[in-house]
């Protein structure tokens, strides 16, 4: 079956229509009957993850019965990629240097979730340690697209996208570094939301690269982000880098499109765009104009640069963030070495990924002394004249807009053999990162059937006004 | 194209603390040598009178209050996944 609107589901628990049990059991069948797409690393049965949100489930029911008032999300099931700290079941961020890792808390997206009653039902697969744009990096096989099983759904967090798009749950939690909400989201053909930096609490998420690092949801409809949104963004203590949300509603949106301004990024409708991606984001343009929305081409010429300035200060902070991966204290730990020195370096060679290994020594190499400000500096500067030309554009125009990826998903392998070829894959999604701004992958028709992404941005702090445009677009399509 | 020798190869793994295969070396030399000439373009960008940006919210000294908070997490919990354990500490190789 295919899930009604979150705040329907939700009405209807409240008043007893809806039992949360059986959402659950909609989700449990729903795992079994898609084990082929390996979209989660988790399972129905034996589950601990699923046991405890049936126990939670049966409360939610009680209380319904007894007249009492449940959660914003009360019997929602939901998926998080496996890079978030749940303390049922295991964390492995699809790597082998976490197995087995059972997490001691819980991330506060989570526990913000769960006190409004949203049932976790599985983890999700990943390109480990969030490395990747196909989720072909996890130590425990890829994801098949729900579209064609012969590819890609996008990474890093593919399994979030796939169970989105497979009716697994009505949403998941996904994380975006450089694109790695709104790519999965574009090559499953589901609405993936990157919040403003800051806006979602990271606490108990298993860090990537600190300065660029978001959560956000993956869902079916615009709502449904809102919905979501509305629960995990706020300030949270346990993560100084949070900034304060407004207390209205993102449910209360402007979907008005007379006189809004939109800027079509000049820089991403080049030769290297798929044409068949390109009409369909044409064909959405026209529908944003015909509606009443003012459509203008505008250059941000160091956009093109984005994705180099990126490859330098990511890697730059993974190689910091991972050095505790060092097996002893908890995951795997090379049992063959014979002392410490040899523990640590067996342990990481064995335990991450060749991606993980790529980007940790890419990062020791631009942050080594002679190196550091040919490189790290540099990207870091030219990071700074990335954000005033957005600043000066957004200036001119309220939002920015261009496609979510330059093809449609791509073909388990085809980019395996070359890092480089599969980093391309982000080349229209890590400016957004670098900047700090807001970020949506919506549905934008398909591309020989296979699913295209429109992607629109705003400035910071402006993630309400953004969903505005995003359901105003919706409601076009 | 700049080209990373296997010798550079082996004292980043050195650094990262990642002991290499001789084939690891070999692909790692030619994976890293494509990344780094990708990202050279910056190497002329013109970035006169710009500091560098390191994080993008403006936010500055954030703290909370020295407070001691009850997590209910246990010891038994936290060495629950240690890979070796004695005596309620964590047991590591022989260092000296």
């Amino acid at each position: 079956m295919s899930w009604e609107p979150i705040s329907e589901i939700t009405k209807k628990v409240q008043a007893g229509k809806l039992k949360a049990i059986d959402l659950v059991d909609e989700s449990v069948k729903s795992i079994k009957a898609n084990i082929d797409y390996h979209a989660l690393l988790t399972t129905a049965d034996k589950s601990d993850i699923v046991e405890k949100a049936y126990k939670k489930a049966q409360e939610i029911d009680e209380k319904v019965k007894k007249g009492e008032k449940v959660g914003r999300l009360a019997g929602v099931p939901f998926i998080a990629k496996d890079n978030f700290l749940a303390t049922s079941g295991y964390t492995t961020a699809a790597s082998w240097i976490l197995a087995p890792f059972e997490a001691p808390y819980q991330a506060t997206a989570i526990n913000r979730l769960e006190a409004e009653g949203a049932l976790l039902v599985g983890k999700a697969n990943l390109d480990a340690f969030a490395h990747g744009s196909s989720t072909e990096n996890s130590r425990f096989g890829p994801t098949l697209n729900p579209h064609d099983k012969t590819r890609v759904p996008g990474g890093s967090s593919g399994g979030s996208g796939a169970a989105v798009a497979l009716d697994i749950a009505p949403f998941a939690l996904g994380t975006d570094t450089g694109g790695s909400i709104r790519l999965p989201a574009s090559y499953c053909g589901v609405v993936g939301y990157k919040p403003t930096y800051g806006l979602v609490s990271r606490y108990g998420v298993v860090a990537m690269a600190s300065s660029t690092d978001v959560i956000g949801p993956l869902t079916r409809r615009v709502d449904d982000t809102a919905v979501v949104l509305d629960v995990i963004s706020g300030k949270d203590v346990f993560d100084g880098t949070t900034i304060e949300r407004d207390s209205t509603s993102y449910l209360q949106l402007d979907t008005n499109l007379k006189g809004k301004k939109i800027g079509i990024i000049k820089q991403y409708f080049t030769d290297g765009l798929d044409r068949g991606v390109k009409k369909q984001i044409e064909i959405s343009i026209e529908k944003l104009k015909k509606a009443g929305a003012e459509v203008r081409e505008i250059n941000l010429p160091s956009i093109d640069l984005a994705l180099a300035c990126y490859y330098i200060i990511v890697p730059a902070e993974v190689s910091s963030n991972l050095s505790r991966y060092d097996g002893q204290r908890y995951g795997y730990s090379a049992k063959e070495a014979k002392n410490l020195d040899e523990s640590y370096e067996i342990t990481r060679d064995l335990g991450f990924e060749a991606e993980n290994k790529r980007r940790i020594m890419i990062g020791t190499y631009v942050l080594s002394s002679g190196y550091y400000d040919a490189y790290y500096r540099k990207a870091q500067t030219v990071r700074t004249k990335l954000i005033n030309e957005f600043n000066d554009v957004f200036n001119t125009v309220d939002f920015l807009l261009g496609p979510t990826a330059p093809t449609t998903a791509f073909k388990i392998g085809a980019n395996v053999d070359s890092p480089l070829q599969m980093y391309l894959a982000d080349i229209m999604t890590v400016a957004v990162n670098l900047v700090g701004i807001p970020a949506i992958s919506l549905p934008a028709g398909e591309s020989e059937n296979m699913p295209v992404g429109l992607q629109l941005m705003a400035p910071q702090h402006r993630d309400r006004a953004l969903l505005g445009l995003a359901k105003a677009y919706e409601e076009l399509a | 194209m700049s080209k990373i020798s296997a010798a550079v190869v082996r004292k980043l793994a050195a650094l990262s603390r990642l002991q290499l295969t001789d084939e690891e070396v070999e692909r790692y030399q030619k994976d890293l040598s494509e990344i780094l000439s990708y990202v050279e373009v910056l190497q002329s960008v013109d970035v006169a009178g710009l500091e560098p940006t390191s994080q993008v919210t403006g936010l500055m000294n954030v703290t909370r209050p020295d407070e001691v908070l009850d997590y209910k997490t246990t010891p038994q919990q936290l060495l629950k996944n240690a890979p070796a354990v004695e005596a309620h500490q964590f047991k590591v190789k022989r260092i000296i």
